[in-house]
């Protein structure tokens, strides 16, 4: 008996086919590194960007619940600077709330392609360190900075919400000391990234480039 | 209970009845005559709602059982109907034509345990895995260790404790 379908070749992307004005919507490039603007002056804006940072509302996991009480009253993240935004587009901060599954890593990868640079990632819980209690489930991938960079991990099953702020707080001290370099690193290693994602992306079905 | 049960008997094959709970009974029917039971039940005996449909892989005896459940809500009892299938050649008469909403049911069986359902909307359709290859992860063969540590990139590190060891160890030190 022969179970599963055999994998779909994708000959036709969402991109083909258009007509030559609407080729421009889509970009053909892959990510490029941004060099800066001098020193001072990226001083100066990552300043800026750690006192402003969006995040993007797109619960992947069950830690997700754990974002609603620090908007609430109690802990209240707007007095640091952080606020939730409803697309990619206007974020700068990727939330991966717990495990993520083979369906869930799809979207992620497709969000943060989305999102501008500069961008952050903060993974809570043990799921995106290392798979946690489902490191060996056939559906949960073990860890995430092997599909997109991280750069804050917060552990937990799951991190309460002080440890949330507190998680914060560590990226915005790594983002004045300039070393919150995400983007960057994904555009100098995007085939590595790229080869990662699809090894488990079994019916890639989108552009490598989306944006 | 008992009468819809002495009522059934006289018109079906039933193999075992027993009472779970006040409200709770369930029954093991034969492959041939599941549709047609359901049908009675749903159309005589007011057993009106599908609340699930499930599977259990019992590979020792190299056949899975699947249990609908129904529900009646005039009198509150909920009756599960057992039926054994073959698990190499898995394959079950579809009910979507009962319950419309059998047919998700029957999808997620297809893929999770590959129990094929002729004739159910969409049961080619994918469910929750995209583009899944392997065998359907649900069946007690599918080896998730493997598969997990082979796919995914464990990260090294990783430490198992024999629960009952280590609490020896830790409650009792003096004894080692």
């Amino acid at each position: 008996m022969i179970f599963g379908k055999k994998r779909k070749v994708v000959t036709k992307l969402e991109n083909d086919g258009l007509k030559a004005e609407e080729k421009e919507l889509f970009c053909d490039l892959p990510p490029r590194t941004y060099k800066g603007l001098g020193k001072y002056v990226e001083k100066f804006l990552n300043w800026a960007r750690a006192n402003s940072l969006w995040i993007l509302g797109f619960g992947t996991g069950c830690g997700a619940i754990e974002l609603r009480p620090l908007m609430t009253a109690r802990y209240d993240m707007f007095r640091y600077g952080i606020a939730p935004r409803p697309t990619p587009r206007q974020s700068s901060v990727f939330i991966i709330g717990g495990y993520a599954s083979i369906k869930t890593i799809k979207r992620i990868v497709r969000s943060y392609e989305q999102m501008q640079s500069p961008k952050f990632v903060i993974a809570l819980g043990s799921c995106t360190i290392n798979g946690g209690m489902y490191w060996d489930s056939y559906n949960t991938v073990n860890r995430i900075d092997y599909y997109i960079p991280v750069d804050i991990y917060i552990a937990g099953c799951m991190p309460r919400p002080e440890a949330i702020i507190a998680g914060f707080e560590a990226l915005k001290k790594r983002i004045i000391a300039g070393k919150a370099e995400g983007a960057n690193k994904y555009a100098e290693n995007f085939s590595w990234y790229k080869a990662n994602q699809k090894k488990i992306i079994k019916d890639w079905n989108m552009p490598d480039y989306n944006w | 209970m008992n009468e819809i049960m002495e009522q059934l008997k006289q018109i079906f094959k039933l193999n075992e009845f027993n009472q779970e709970r006040e409200d709770l009974y369930f029954i093991t029917a034969e492959k041939e005559q599941l549709v047609s039971l359901l049908t009675h039940l749903r159309d005589i005996h007011q057993f009106t709602s599908l609340i699930f449909l499930q599977a259990v892989d019992y590979i020792e005896d190299n056949l899975f059982q699947l249990t609908y459940m129904t529900h009646n809500y005039d009198k509150h009892i909920s009756l599960g109907i057992r039926v054994k299938i073959d698990r190499q050649a898995a394959e079950m008469s579809s009910i979507h034509h009962l319950w419309e909403h059998a047919e998700t049911f029957q999808r997620e069986l297809k893929e999770l345990f590959g129990i094929d359902f002729p004739g159910s909307p969409g049961i080619d359709s994918g469910f929750v895995l995209e583009g899944w290859e392997d065998i359907p992860p649900m069946r007690k063969d599918f080896d998730t260790v493997k598969y997990a540590e082979k796919t995914f990139f464990p990260r090294p590190g990783r430490k198992t404790h024999d629960p009952a060891e280590y609490m020896k160890n830790k409650l009792y030190p003096e004894n080692n």
